[in-house]
């Protein structure tokens, strides 16, 4: 591209240049405002006083920067203990999905044997199949067991809707590492679950750390499940911080704006500060992981 | 070492707990799902056998063909919205941004990673009319028109519905195709613009077809997405005004856990289910069918 730009020079052809290089700008400059403002707009939110909201124009930045009683607002009115609960549900489920299943990736790319492609295929299927399907039993077997009323509902129905994508991920994994280490690994009298967890495992490190953080994501984010097995069944005490935020904008939200915009900060804020830390990796992962709809 | 590699009790030992966990929370409850089908009534007031009456219902209740239309067209608008920006979007990364792209992409990526439940409370405050004007209804008095209630009518709410799930996703959609267009070698580029085509030529006889397979699978994966939507659309409106903006998800939620039918419900979910199917294999064979692809 560059020899043409240097071969053609002239005023006519800078001019064009200059014309052209603007609206570029102006597009990037478009682009960021529609997608930074709306959450800029949401943090000056959280420091007004309902006074600010009624009287002043909605773009007004805040009075007093340092207004911080919208938060303690929200904090005392549960958020922290939604945060635990979340924090409690999604953890476990999070161990076990990722270590599950880089066990079975790697027993499904590595490992030789007859109809491993068929069992690929079975945990493929639970990708597209959309979780309204598996809804209704879960609630019936959960509520007989009377699992209802606890956290383990949650941290069993996550486990398993994180299985299908972490698998096929870290099947696509496995396929780079090579063999040459397990038969290095047999030669020196390890077993194969040896070489899977001194081998595999930490060859699969970055893996295993983008595959999770991905899945964090997805379930830190979750509603749909977390509503059915707590909402749903009138444990409002087990709210994670989706649904708890939902319950907090019918009390608050239409009275007062203050403590549900500090509360929907608190959550944004969680999430932003995570995907700072690792923009890259997160990047990477959500797009290996597109499958999931 | 095909031996070592294919020892039964080693797959077993590493398969077994991604494989069981998979089979009794998502393939069982998949297979009972499809049980319930043939009954009505739920686990705390038992069930009746019903035989084919709840796939009569759903041919007959207008309820839910407005939910499967408004269903497939939320799907239609959105999945074109998001790719079509998305790849505007990794064009504009790639041809004019070129390398210095990573902080816009970081930038433009992060509402993708954000709650939805707090992204759709966000939304409700952007768009308010009471008890003030958010920004959105005060930037169009700015421009002399009249403030609107967006949530009250359902095409307007469903423009909501629409621009924010488009706001939300379109930076993942830029990544995904992003990661499918660089791959395009840049001597492609350079000996298509030394034979003469620039800029919109080059896009359309170039880029576009070489991109074409990363822009099907985009495709694939926004229609399966968009298909399944709950979380944003019960977090932004709950269907309302009315039922005007229930998707088929939505009106399974309802009429499974507030109206306790659970048979019909899972009769819900499945024709969900079947749509996903048919539209993921249409898809896929329409790109399948051009001889270039």
């Amino acid at each position: 591209m560059r020899p043409i730009d240097r071969s053609s020079p002239g005023p006519g052809h800078r001019r064009w240049r200059g014309w052209r290089r603007t609206p570029i700008g102006l597009v990037v400059a478009v682009l960021l405002v529609i997608e930074v403002y709306p959450l800029l707009w949401l943090f000056l939110g959280s420091l007004k006083t309902q006074d600010e909201f009624l009287n002043r124009p909605t773009w007004a930045l805040p009075v007093d920067w340092l207004n911080f009683d919208n938060y303690v607002q929200a904090w005392r009115s549960g958020v922290a203990r939604d945060l635990v609960n979340s924090v409690l549900a999604v953890f476990p489920a999070l161990a076990a999905i990722v270590l599950f299943g880089a066990a079975a990736g790697f027993a499904l790319e590595i490992m030789v044997w007859k109809g491993r492609s068929g069992v690929l295929l079975v945990f493929l299927t639970g990708i597209m199949v959309p979780s309204q399907m598996i809804l209704l039993p879960l609630f019936s077997v959960y509520f007989q067991t009377h699992l209802t009323g606890t956290l383990w509902p949650l941290i069993l129905t996550y486990t398993a809707t994180g299985l299908p994508l972490t698998v096929f991920m870290m099947a696509t994994y496995c396929r780079s590492i090579p063999r040459e280490l397990f038969e290095a690994a047999t030669l020196d009298g390890a077993s194969l679950l040896r070489a899977f967890w001194s081998i595999a495992l930490p060859v699969l490190a970055n893996a295993v750390f983008t595959v999770g953080l991905v899945q964090f994501f997805f379930l830190w984010n979750d509603l749909l499940i977390a509503m059915t097995f707590t909402a749903g069944s009138g444990h409002d005490e087990l709210a994670t911080v989706q649904v708890g935020l939902l319950s907090f904008q019918g009390r608050f939200g239409t009275v007062q704006y203050g403590p549900t915009m500090a509360a929907i900060c608190v959550n944004v804020l969680i999430t932003l500060a995570l995907y700072l830390f690792c923009n890259q990796r997160v990047m990477k992962g959500m797009a290996a992981g597109a499958v999931k709809g | 070492m095909r031996q070592v590699l294919g020892d039964r009790k080693t797959i077993a030992v590493l398969l077994a707990p991604a494989l069981i966990c998979y089979s009794l929370i998502m393939l069982a409850p998949m297979v009972w799902s499809l049980g319930y089908t043939l009954f009505s009534g739920n686990p705390i007031r038992g069930f009746s056998f019903a035989g084919l009456a709840n796939f009569d219902t759903l041919l007959h209740d207008p309820k839910s063909g407005q939910a499967l239309l408004f269903t497939i067209k939320y799907a239609v608008t959105v999945t074109i919205g998001q790719v079509v920006l998305g790849y505007l979007l990794a064009l504009l990364y790639v041809f004019q941004l070129k390398r210095s792209s990573g902080l816009i992409r970081t930038l433009v990526f992060f509402p993708v990673v954000l709650p939805t439940v707090a992204v759709s409370l966000l939304f409700q405050k952007l768009f308010a009319i009471v008890p003030q004007d958010g920004p959105v209804n005060s930037l169009m008095n700015l421009f002399g028109a009249e403030s609107i209630n967006w949530f009250g009518g359902g095409g307007r709410a469903f423009l909501v519905i629409a621009l924010m799930d488009i706001w939300r996703s379109m930076g993942f959609y830029g990544v995904l195709l992003y990661a499918g267009l660089v791959d395009i070698s840049d001597d492609v580029i350079e000996s298509a613009r030394l034979d003469g085509a620039g800029g919109w030529r080059l896009a359309r006889t170039v880029v576009l077809p070489l991109s074409r397979p990363v822009l099907i699978s985009a495709l694939i994966f926004s229609i399966n997405g968009t298909l399944k939507v709950f979380d944003s659309i019960y977090a932004l409106t709950g269907g309302g005004p009315g039922a005007q903006t229930s998707p088929l998800t939505l009106h399974m939620y309802r009429t499974a856990f507030a109206y306790g039918d659970y048979g019909y419900g899972a009769t819900i979910a499945l024709s969900l289910t079947i749509c996903c199917l048919l539209v993921t294999v249409a898809v896929f064979r329409g790109s399948r069918q051009d001889p270039t692809a």
